[in-house]
C-alpha cells in the first residue's frame, strides 16, 4: 500500500514543482521590469523553435545527461559526488591527449579511444576521494569539491605550460586534427533527408549519452553490481549483513560516477570546441546534481531532466542575447527549479500524499512496521536521497519525509529491548 | 503474591491493608467508587488507519489495570491521547469524574497523570535529583528546590522501595534504577495515575520483580496504575483488571482473576493460539559449530565478548538467554560474519576466519550458515526494496538467480512467489516493498529466505520481536521443523519464555561471558534470572556439552 500511485510520484510531483518554480520565476522577471510572458515565449522560441535552437538545447542536454548520470549512480550508493566538474575537466584532458597524440585515420576510432580516455581520466580523478571515503571515511563531499579546485588549477598549469602550442597566447591546446572531428546531428540526419541546422554543436555524442542512460538503467536494475550498489545505498548495516563489501561498492560507485562525468568531455571538447580550453565544463558538473535530483536518480528521469535543463540553458542564452534580462537571471530560474524539485520536494509531496490517502479511503492496514516513509513499490525503488552518512549537506533534500504516525502503536513497541551496553549488577 | 528477591528475602506484596490481588475493579479500600480515569468513546485515526475506535474504559482508583494487545493494536496511541501527545478525534476523558481536556503533557501532569515511557526521558549527565526537579523547580534558585526534593525523595524511597542515590548521575545507573527515577519523577509531580509503557522490556527478571513490588506498594497507597504490556504473564501476575485491544478496538475488559492467558491470547489475536511450543525432545547429532575462546572488541575498544566457549550439535536448539546488551548481539554478528573477532570457531570441522578476507556474510553463507538478524529492519531487510529483491538478499550471487553479471529478476520473482505461498506471507505480492508488510510478515520474508537455503546452522536473533502472536506460533514451528530436519540452531532472544519454550539447551550470557548452561526441563526462571543478573550459581555448571 504505497502512499500514492507511481505516476503521481514520478510525473505529477515534478510537474507541480516546475510550475511553482516557473511562477516564482515569472514574479522575479516582473520585479526587474520585464514581461514574463514575452520572456517565456523567447525562451521557448530560442531553444525549441528551430533546429538551431534544438541543436543547442540537445548539446547542453548531452552534457547534463552525463553529469546527471554520474551524480545519480553515486546517489544510489548514498554517496554525494559533487566533483563532476573536476572529473569532467580531467576527462577533457584525456580527450585532448588522445586526439592530439595519435594520427587517427577515422573519427570513429578516435571517438572510441576518446570515450575510454575520458572515462579513465574522470574515474581516475574520482579514485582518490573514493579511496579516502572507503578506507578513511573522509567525506566525499569535502574531498570531491576540493578536487574540483585542484582539477581547475591542474588544467590551468597544463594548458599554459605544457599543451599550449608555441606562439599562441590563449591557454588552450592546438586544434584537434580534422579526422577527429565528430559528425554533428546535421551530418547524421542529412543522409536520411532530414534537414538540421549545420551550425548547432549537437553531435553523435548525444546518441552515446542516450545509450549511457540505458546502460546505467541496466546496471542498476539488472546486474548484481547494481543490486549491491542500491542495497548498500539503502542500508549499510544491511549490506554488511549480506556480505556486500562497503569498500568495494564505494569504490565501484565512485569510479563509475567519475567515469560518466569524464565522458561528458567527448561532447564539449571533442564534439564542440575541437580543442581543450580553460573552463570547458562551464558548470555542467554542478548542473548534473540538479538533473539527478530532478530525475529522482533514475536514468530516464535524468534523460528528461537533462533536456529540461538544456532548454533552460539555451533559452537563458537567448534571453540574455535579445533582452535586457541578464544571463544571471537564468541561474536564478535554475536555482528555483532545483529548490522546488530538490530541497522543497516534501512541500509538494506531503500534501499530495495526504490527498491521495484521503481518496484511497480506509483501505490501508494499521501497519506495525515502525516508522514508514515513502516506499515506492515495484521493481525500481528510487535511490536513497543524497543524504550522506556523516554530515548533512546543506541544500540536499531532507532524508525521507518525516514519518507520519502511520503505525498505530509506537514504533518503539516493536523494539522492546534497547541494548544499552551497560552491565547490570545484582539488584 | 509472595516473591523472593535475589537476596533470598521473602517479600510479601500486600500486607493486609487492602488484601492481596484485588478481585475486580473498585477494590481499593477507602476510596469512593468514582473511576480514577474514564474514557468515553475515544476515536483516533491517522489517515485511513483507525488507531483507536470508540474506546471506553473505566479504571477504578487503587487498582492496577493492564492493557494488552499486539503491536499496532492501538495501546500506545490510547495512552498518548491520555498523556496529551495526540488529540482524540472523538470522545471524552474524565479524571475522577470530571471531564478534562488534555491538550499537552503539562495538562496531563496537572491532572495527576504520570507516564513512564519505554525509552526513558532522562538527562544522562544530570544527577537523579536534578532530573527529578527538572521543569518543576520551585524558584529561580536551585538550592531550595533541591533540598525540598531531597526530603521528598527520601520519603518516597522508604514508602515504595524506590531507593536511588539522589546524587548519582543517570548515566551511572543501570536500567532498572533509571526506571525508578522515572517513577520518582512522576510521583514528585504528584501523579496519582501512573502509566507504564512496556516497563519490563529492558529489565532482568529480578528487576522486574522489584518493579512489581513497587507497583504493589503504590496500589496500596491508592495510586492508580495502567500497565501496558504484551506479556501475558505480567498481566496475570500483577493486574486487577485487564483490557484487551485488537486492531484499535477494545475487545474486552475483564477482572484478571476471571481470565486465563489462553483466553487473553485468543482475545488479542481473534482466534485460538497455541502458547506452548509443540516439540519432541531433541536428538542431537554430531557437533556442527564449535566455538572456543571467542572474543569481540567493539569500535570503542570495549570487549563485548570475553571468551565464549560453546558447541552446537545437529538437531538441537541452543538458546542464549540474557538481558539485552550482554554480548548476545555480538555473538550473532561475529558468527554471521558482520563483526570481527578473535578465537577459534569451526564449522563442520573447518575453521572459520574471524577477521580479514573470508570473514564476511558471503563466506558464512557459503559455509552453510544462515542468519536471521536481530535487527530485521536495518540488517535483515532493505525496507525500500520490494519483497522479491529482499527474498534474494545475501543470496543474490546464486547461479539460480542468473548467470554472470546480469540478474534474472524473473527467476527471483518466481522463487519469491513460491516462498510467499509456503510461508503464508501477506499480502501475497512480491512487488510490494518490504516496509509495506507488517512486522510478522517481514520476519517471515527473512525466515523464508534463510530457512529455505537449507543451512547446516541457523543463527536467529529475536525471532518474534515486534511480531504478532499469530505469526509467533508459525515462526516457532518453522524453527522446530528445521531442528527436526537435523540442523543446528543458535537462538538469541530477550524473551525468556521463548528461550524456555524453544531451546533444547540454554546458555545464559552476562557481561560477555557464558554464566552457565542449563537444561530447560530442569531449570526455572528464577535460576536463569540470577544467572542473567551475573550471579554465579553455586551449583556446578554442566559445561559446553549438553
Amino acid at each position: 500500500m504505497d502512499r500514492m500511485p507511481k505516476w503521481a510520484d514520478v510525473l505529477l510531483i515534478p510537474l507541480i514543482s516546475l510550475t511553482l518554480a516557473a511562477l516564482l520565476s515569472a514574479l522575479v522577471i516582473l520585479a526587474i521590469g520585464e514581461d514574463p510572458l514575452a520572456a517565456v515565449t523567447m525562451m521557448v522560441k530560442g531553444s525549441l523553435g528551430s533546429t538551431y535552437g534544438w541543436g543547442y538545447t540537445l548539446y547542453y542536454a548531452t552534457n547534463f545527461m552525463f553529469t546527471g548520470l554520474a551524480v545519480a549512480v553515486a546517489f544510489h550508493a548514498r554517496l554525494f559526488n559533487i566533483g563532476g566538474e573536476g572529473q569532467a575537466v580531467l576527462g577533457g584532458l584525456g580527450v585532448a591527449i588522445v586526439a592530439l597524440s595519435v594520427p587517427w585515420p577515422h573519427w570513429s576510432l578516435a571517438l572510441a579511444a576518446a570515450l575510454v580516455a575520458a572515462a579513465l581520466f574522470g574515474a581516475g580523478w574520482a579514485l582518490i576521494p573514493a579511496y579516502l571515503q572507503a578506507r578513511r571515511g573522509s567525506h566525499v563531499v569535502i574531498t570531491t569539491i576540493m578536487f574540483n579546485f585542484i582539477a581547475a588549477s591542474l588544467l590551468n598549469y597544463i594548458l599554459v605550460n605544457i599543451m599550449r602550442p608555441t606562439g599562441q597566447m590563449e591557454p588552450a591546446t592546438a586544434k584537434f586534427p580534422k579526422a577527429t572531428h565528430l559528425p554533428t546531428l546535421h551530418d547524421l540526419l542529412a543522409p536520411l533527408g532530414i534537414p538540421f541546422s549545420k551550425a548547432a554543436p549537437v553531435n553523435i555524442t548525444l546518441l552515446i549519452a542516450v545509450a549511457a542512460c540505458i546502460l546505467v538503467w541496466v546496471l542498476l536494475w539488472r546486474t548484481r553490481a547494481g543490486y549491491e550498489i542500491r542495497a548498500y545505498g539503502h542500508s549499510e548495516p544491511g549490506a554488511l549483513y549480506a556480505g556486500i563489501s562497503p569498500f568495494r561498492i564505494t569504490m565501484l560507485a565512485m569510479l563509475l560516477s567519475g567515469g560518466l562525468a569524464g565522458m561528458m568531455a567527448v561532447n564539449n571538447v571533442m564534439g564542440e570546441a575541437e580543442r581543450l580550453v580553460l573552463n570547458a565544463v562551464e558548470g555542467a558538473g554542478f548542473i548534473g546534481i540538479a538533473v539527478a535530483l530532478m530525475g529522482r536518480s533514475h536514468p530516464f528521469g535524468v534523460f528528461l531532466a537533462a533536456i529540461l535543463f538544456g532548454f533552460l540553458y539555451q533559452g537563458g542564452a537567448e534571453l540574455a542575447l535579445w533582452t535586457n534580462i541578464p544571463r544571471e537571471l537564468i541561474v536564478v530560474i535554475q536555482a528555483l527549479v532545483i529548490l522546488f524539485t530538490g530541497a522543497l520536494d516534501n512541500m509538494v509531496r506531503m500534501p499530495l500524499e495526504r490527498l491521495f490517502r484521503r481518496r484511497a479511503g480506509g483501505g490501508a492496514r494499521g501497519g506495525a512496521g515502525g516508522a514508514g516513509s515513502s516506499g515506492s513499490g515495484g521493481a525500481e525503488s528510487t535511490a536513497p536521497k543524497p543524504h550522506t552518512r556523516t554530515t548533512p549537506i546543506p541544500g540536499a533534500p531532507a532524508d525521507e519525509p518525516a514519518a507520519g504516525p502511520t503505525a498505530a502503536d509506537s514504533p518503539a513497541a516493536s523494539d522492546p529491548a534497547t541494548p544499552d551496553g551497560r552491565r547490570h549488577p545484582p539488584v | 503474591m509472595t516473591r523472593n528477591d535475589p537476596t533470598g528475602r521473602p517479600v510479601t506484596a500486600a500486607p493486609d491493608t487492602s488484601g492481596p490481588a484485588h478481585a475486580g475493579a473498585g477494590g481499593g479500600v477507602g476510596h469512593d467508587s468514582v473511576p480514577a480515569i474514564e474514557l468515553r468513546g475515544i476515536s483516533k485515526a491517522f489517515g485511513p488507519v483507525q488507531a483507536n475506535r470508540d474506546i471506553s474504559l473505566k479504571v477504578m482508583p487503587g487498582t492496577i489495570h493492564g492493557i494488552i494487545g499486539e503491536n499496532g493494536a492501538g495501546k500506545s496511541t490510547l495512552m498518548s491521547i491520555l498523556y496529551g501527545f495526540y488529540k482524540a478525534d472523538a470522545g471524552e476523558i474524565l479524571i475522577r469524574g470530571k471531564r478534562v481536556e488534555i491538550p499537552d503533557s503539562q495538562a496531563a501532569i496537572a491532572a495527576g497523570i504520570g507516564m513512564v515511557f519505554q525509552h526513558f526521558k532522562l538527562v544522562q549527565n544530570f544527577t537523579v535529583l536534578e532530573n527529578v526537579i527538572l521543569g518543576v523547580e520551585s524558584g529561580r534558585l536551585l538550592k531550595p528546590s533541591k533540598a525540598k526534593a531531597r526530603g521528598l525523595l527520601k520519603q518516597l524511597a522508604e514508602e515504595y522501595e524506590l531507593h536511588v542515590d539522589p546524587d548519582t548521575l543517570i548515566e551511572e545507573l543501570n536500567v532498572g534504577h533509571q526506571q525508578r527515577v522515572e517513577i520518582l519523577k512522576a510521583l514528585y509531580r504528584e501523579a496519582d495515575i501512573l502509566i507504564l509503557d512496556e516497563p519490563t522490556g529492558v529489565l532482568t527478571p529480578p528487576e522486574a520483580d522489584h518493579l512489581f513490588r513497587i507497583l504493589e506498594g503504590l496500589r496500596r497507597e491508592g495510586k492508580t496504575i495502567i500497565l501496558i504490556t504484551h506479556k501475558l504473564r505480567e498481566i496475570m501476575e500483577i493486574t486487577d483488571t485487564v483490557s484487551v485491544m485488537r486492531r484499535g478496538e477494545m475487545t474486552a475488559t475483564l477482572p484478571t482473576a476471571d481470565t486465563s492467558p489462553e483466553e487473553l491470547a485468543e482475545l488479542m489475536v481473534g482466534r485460538k493460539v497455541l502458547l506452548r511450543v509443540d516439540k519432541h525432545p531433541a536428538r542431537p547429532g554430531p557437533v556442527v559449530l564449535s566455538v572456543e575462546g571467542l572474543r569481540v572488541t567493539d569500535d570503542k575498544g570495549v570487549e563485548r565478548l570475553r571468551g565464549i566457549d560453546l558447541d552446537i550439535r545437529a538437531g538441537e536448539i541452543l538458546g542464549i538467554a540474557g538481558v539485552a546488551g550482554n554480548g548476545q548481539s555480538e555473538l550473532l554478528r561475529v558468527l554471521g560474519g558482520i563483526a570481527k573477532g578473535r578465537g577459534r570457531v569451526t564449522m563442520n570441522g573447518t575453521p572459520l576466519p574471524l577477521e580479514g578476507a573470508g570473514a564476511d556474510g558471503r563466506s558464512r553463507r557459503a559455509a552453510g550458515i544462515a542468519h536471521v538478524p536481530e535487527d530485521r529492519q536495518h540488517e535483515g531487510l532493505i525496507m525500500d526494496f520490494s519483497a522479491w529483491e529482499n527474498a534474494a538478499f545475501g543470496y543474490h550471487d546464486d547461479p539460480r538467480f542468473g548467470s554472470g553479471t546480469l540478474m534474472d529478476n524473473r527467476a527471483i520473482q518466481d522463487d519469491t512467489r513460491a516462498k510467499i505461498e509456503r510461508f503464508d506471507i501477506r499480502p501475497a505480492d512480491p512487488m510490494l516493498s518490504a516496509r509495506n508488510f507488517s512486522g510478522g510478515n517481514q520476519q517471515k520474508i527473512v525466515l523464508a529466505r534463510e530457512i529455505e537455503r537449507n543451512p547446516d546452522l541457523l543463527l536467529i536473533g529475536q525471532p518474534t520481536r515486534g511480531v504478532d502472536i499469530g505469526a509467533i506460533e508459525f515462526i516457532h514451528q518453522q524453527i522446530v521443523r528445521l531442528r527436526d530436519a537435523g540442523k543446528a540452531i543458535l537462538l538469541v532472544s530477550v524473551e525468556l519464555d521463548e528461550i524456555m519454550g524453544l531451546s533444547d539447551r540454554i546458555a545464559v550470557m552476562f557481561d560477555g561471558r557464558i554464566m552457565g548452561f542449563r537444561d530447560p526441563r530442569i531449570t526455572d526462571e528464577k535460576e536463569l534470572g540470577l544467572l542473567m543478573a551475573g550471579i554465579a550459581d553455586p551449583a556446578p555448571a554442566t559445561g559446553g556439552e549438553g
